[in-house]
This record gives structure tokens, sequence and C-alpha cells, in this order.
């Protein structure tokens, strides 16, 4: 116990239900005393920025179940099978079904993305913002929320390097 | 397990992980070495996580006991 373990995640993912792992899981090593550090890159960027606009989208994703978060336990268990014919053509359907794996996720007592995150600035995890993907996608510093240090490969692989647990999500 | 007094209570009952690991390393955080925390969760998962919580922190789960779907640990500050 008197080592202290480290924790190194490579955030690439901004949809809704993949900003949730990074920070779940950097977030729960800072609490079990480990150092952690989440570097963002690519499409894991805007997960950094200070007002989140993250959706989820069932298109392409067979095992991502569509359920109601309101009426009976039967009605809220039927898993609405929707053809990505429909899902991906008619709109507002991303908000929708974002909107309801949001109230799902309230009800069930899991922490909003902004929480976790907070949670982690709170408890000493680092934020590593890669500096070429903002460049490639545009994103400014100033968008992004406080405390973020901006490098690149060599900064996360020296971290990296001395990790116990390495993950690439 | 009615003879563990605790220093402090935690209500986690609602919470779904981590948030019940969460709070009560938070609340760890502000306790005296020896004092015990008395932490209430609802998440079936926490019976195993704050036992692997414990194991890497090194404070000590000094009892717990379940009650239906409702989890009581009594947690020993290091």
């Amino acid at each position: 116990m008197a080592d202290t373990k480290k924790l190194a995640i490579i955030a690439s993912k901004g949809t809704l239900d993949w900003a949730y792992p990074p920070f779940i899981l950097a977030s729960a090593a800072a609490a079990m005393d480990m150092d952690a550090m989440v570097f963002f890159t690519f499409y894991g960027l805007p997960l950094l920025k200070k007002d989140l606009d993250l959706k989820v989208t069932p298109v392409g994703n067979p095992a991502m179940p569509m359920k109601m978060p309101f009426g009976s336990k039967d009605f809220q268990n039927i898993n609405w099978s929707i053809p990505n014919l429909i899902s991906g053509n008619v709109p507002g359907f991303d908000s929708m079904a974002t909107m309801l794996m949001k109230e799902t996720f309230k009800k069930k007592g899991v922490a909003t993305i902004e929480e976790l995150r907070e949670m982690c600035i709170e408890s000493g995890v680092r934020f590593v913002a890669c500096q070429m993907t903002m460049e490639v996608f545009g994103f400014e510093k100033k968008d992004f929320i406080d405390g973020v240090e901006y490098a690149g490969a060599a900064m996360y692989l020296e971290h990296a390097a001395e990790a116990d647990i390495s993950l690439f999500i | 397990m009615s003879e563990i007094t605790a220093n402090r209570t935690l209500d986690c009952s609602g919470m779904n992980c981590p948030l019940p690991i969460l709070k009560t390393k938070k609340e760890i955080d502000q306790m005296q070495s020896g004092e015990v925390l008395k932490m209430i969760s609802t998440d079936s998962g926490s019976a195993n996580d704050m036992t692997s919580w414990s194991n890497r922190t090194g404070h000590k789960i000094v009892g717990s006991s379940v009650d239906g779907g409702s989890y009581t640990f009594y947690i020993q500050k290091s």
C-alpha cells in the first residue's frame, strides 16, 4: 500500500456514453490514492470544454439499449429496436436518445459527466490535452476548463512508462 | 454491529458507482486517524467495491451488514 500506483488513460471518444469510463476510472483511482492522468486526444478533446454538449447515437450501435426512463417497470424494460433507417434519418433522433440516456442515468443515481470531471479535478487527476489534435480540429484553450496541461505524445508516454495501469478508451 | 460507534455517518443511498467510493474518500480525508465512518449504500456493487477500496487505501472495514438492498459499512481511518 505504501507504493503509489499510477494510472494512465487515453480518452479518444467524445460521445456521452464513452465519456463515462475515463472520468469514472480516473476519479475512482484518485479515491484509491493512485496518481491518475487522462490524455485527451481526437474526439476525446471536447470532454475538456467548459460547456459540455455531449450526445449519444444509436446509429451503428446495435448493442445500445433504447429504453424509456418513465412509465411502469414493464414499460421501462421494453427495448425499442429502432432500425438505423429511422434513427439515422429522423431529425432530432440523437437529441432524443441523449435526453433518454441522461434521464435514465439520473434516475439510477449515476453522476453527470460534469460532476465526475469536477471530482477528478478536486482529487488531483491530471488532464492533458493533445496539442496537435487541438490545432487540427481548431479547438482553443479559452474554450477549455482551467487546469488542463497541453502537450503531446511524449508527455503521455513518460507518465505511462511508469504506470501500473494504462488504458486506451 | 451495535457495539461499533461511528464518529461520522455518510448516506450514499441512491447513488451509483463510483459515487459511494468518491464520497467515502472525501469524508475519510476530513477525519482523524482511528476514527470510524459509517457509510450506507444501496449500490449492490459497493460490497465488493468497498473491500477493494479498503485493500488499496489501508482504511479498514471494521464491520458491515446488509439489510434488504441497503449496505452498511464501518470504516476506520488508518
